[in-house]
């Protein structure tokens, strides 16, 4: 495949890069990872006229904490995410997901910040930042401005950023001293888009929640924040019945379509197991275990979950409940624009 | 617009549209058709080729992207007629049917074993679930690059040292 013919800028300075975008508006596109933009190219869902690679910038690599905050430069690499010692305990979240974004080559390329500007709502990162409260810095020829990523994301590919802007960095604020957190990915395969995906953060004050955030992958036009569960945990302790009240609240906020993937009830259902499993987790990353779970393991691990383990974790009675008959999903995907697939990836 | 480029050890150089994707590059007016096109979609990873030593799928970047970069494809493996021990592994092993993954398997292989020397079994084919084999079921393909760590370990131990 081949894509249209564009014009190749490589700018040596961002002020360059800017000037070049504010030249070209709607016409010009960000190259930095390209591990989603080159496909869409390909495919001619994109058609730039003019590409302006930032890879030669110098000073946008930076994977630090600076603050107590946290700092990903627009040249930050998933890779580097996935290899650095950082992220782990207060930025679990972050680094549970790294490893399973899309596959280990593709990982070599791809940016953080790439991720989030390409707002995907099947894309990993954006929930993994969103449940952590970040923002994009982005910088324009008039200046500069920050973004919280719940304004970034406006639907299914679309940001808020104007058409002269480039995100720079995304920054995470300080989760205080006692955070942690996890990403759980339901895939069909390595390499994947998600199926469903959840992050999954808390701040623990004094023993209580004091902060949680839950963001959920590819269960709506946009990752989106489960804002209700989150409210239900600030305040309250880890029990057993905190967690899955909070899983239930997390389900009601998604809004699956039924695809290749999945059914829509199906895909609630793992929303809501996966927002439970990951509040076990990190309540045990954060050392607030939650009572009466002597005897339960298995519910901690984060990482590459399978469908067969997904499964065997779901209520079989709820995915089977007899609601969702050959016809009622038949049904459901007569309502559904694009067809099975929902039209999109 | 004009690239020059490092590709197997020789710079090389052509005008090429900006839209060229390296693989065309590679494959076109290089005439390195050991490099793949599988599924063309950033999938399969057919055609890695290594960009300064870290495996890229080059369907998916631009030959313009590469300016002053080194590349290494499968026919810059084996040096002064030997075959390099990634591919002695695969030979040894049987780890190929058709050969179509190969070349991006040799280099994803290498590319890994460069960074961990001994990796478990987990860790081979958690580093090529990004290259995808119709044949074998991977299970060779492992063994292949097990094979490959333990000769290049016996090769670089030092010679002497008390059993």
């Amino acid at each position: 495949m081949y894509p249209a013919s564009f014009d190749y800028v490589v700018p040596a300075t961002l002020e360059e890069a800017l000037e070049t975008l504010g030249r070209y508006e709607d016409d010009a596109k960000v190259l930095a990872g390209g591990q989603s933009l080159i496909p869409l190219m390909k495919l001619r869902l994109a058609a730039p006229r003019v590409l302006v690679d930032i890879n030669r910038l110098s000073g946008l690599d930076t994977l630090a904490e600076e603050n107590g905050g946290l700092r990903i430069g627009a040249l930050v690499r998933t890779k580097t995410c996935e290899r650095s010692e950082l992220l782990g305990g207060r930025w679990g979240t972050l680094g549970a997901a790294a490893p399973l974004i899309s596959d280990p080559i593709i990982r070599n390329l791809g940016t953080v910040c790439g991720s989030l500007a390409h707002a995907d709502p099947q894309g990993d990162w954006g929930s993994a930042l969103l449940a952590m409260d970040a923002e994009v810095v982005a910088r324009s020829p008039d200046g500069t401005r920050t973004i919280p990523l719940g304004e970034l994301f406006q639907g299914p590919f679309v940001t808020s950023l104007e058409p002269t802007e480039i995100i720079t960095e995304v920054r995470v604020p300080d989760p205080g001293p006692t955070a942690g957190g996890t990403y759980l990915k339901l895939e069909r395969k390595v390499g994947d888009f998600a199926t469903v995906g959840v992050a999954v953060h808390l701040s623990m004050d004094d023993g209580r929640v004091g902060r949680a955030g839950i963001a959920l992958t590819a269960v709506g036009p946009t990752n989106l924040r489960a804002t209700a569960a989150e409210e239900a945990l600030a305040g309250s302790e880890l029990t057993d019945a905190v967690i899955r009240e909070a899983g239930r609240l997390a389900a009601e906020a998604a809004q699956p379509y039924s695809d290749t993937r999945g059914t829509a009830a199906y895909k609630r259902t793992v929303v809501r197991v996966f927002t439970e499993r990951g509040l076990r987790a990190a309540a045990e990353a954060v050392g607030a275990r939650p009572a009466g779970e002597a005897g339960q393991g298995g519910h901690a691990a984060a990482g590459p979950v399978t469908t067969e383990a997904a499964l065997e974790e779901t209520d079989r009675q709820d995915y089977f409940s007899g609601e969702e008959t050959i016809a009622g999903v038949l049904d459901e995907l007569e309502d559904k624009p694009g067809g099975p697939d929902g039209g999109e990836r | 617009m004009k690239v020059t480029m490092t590709v197997n050890g020789q710079e090389r150089s052509a005008e090429v549209e900006p839209r060229m994707l390296l693989v065309h590059y590679l494959r076109g007016p290089l005439g390195l058709t050991g490099t793949h096109i599988g599924c063309d979609t950033t999938s399969c990873g057919a055609c890695t080729v290594l960009l300064d030593g870290t495996p890229v799928k080059s369907c998916t970047m631009f030959a313009v992207q590469a300016e002053g970069r080194e590349i290494t494809t499968v026919e810059g493996l084996a040096a002064a007629g030997s075959l390099h021990p990634i591919q002695e592994g695969f030979k040894e092993e049987h780890g190929l049917q058709c050969g179509f993954c190969t070349p991006g398997m040799l280099l994803a292989s290498k590319a890994l074993l460069e960074e961990n020397p001994d990796p478990s079994e987990e860790e081979i084919r958690w580093a090529l679930s990004g290259n995808l084999c119709r044949c074998t079921g991977y299970q060779n393909i492992v063994n292949a690059v097990q094979w490959t760590a333990r000769k290049l370990q016996s090769d670089t131990a030092p010679t002497g040292a008390s059993q």
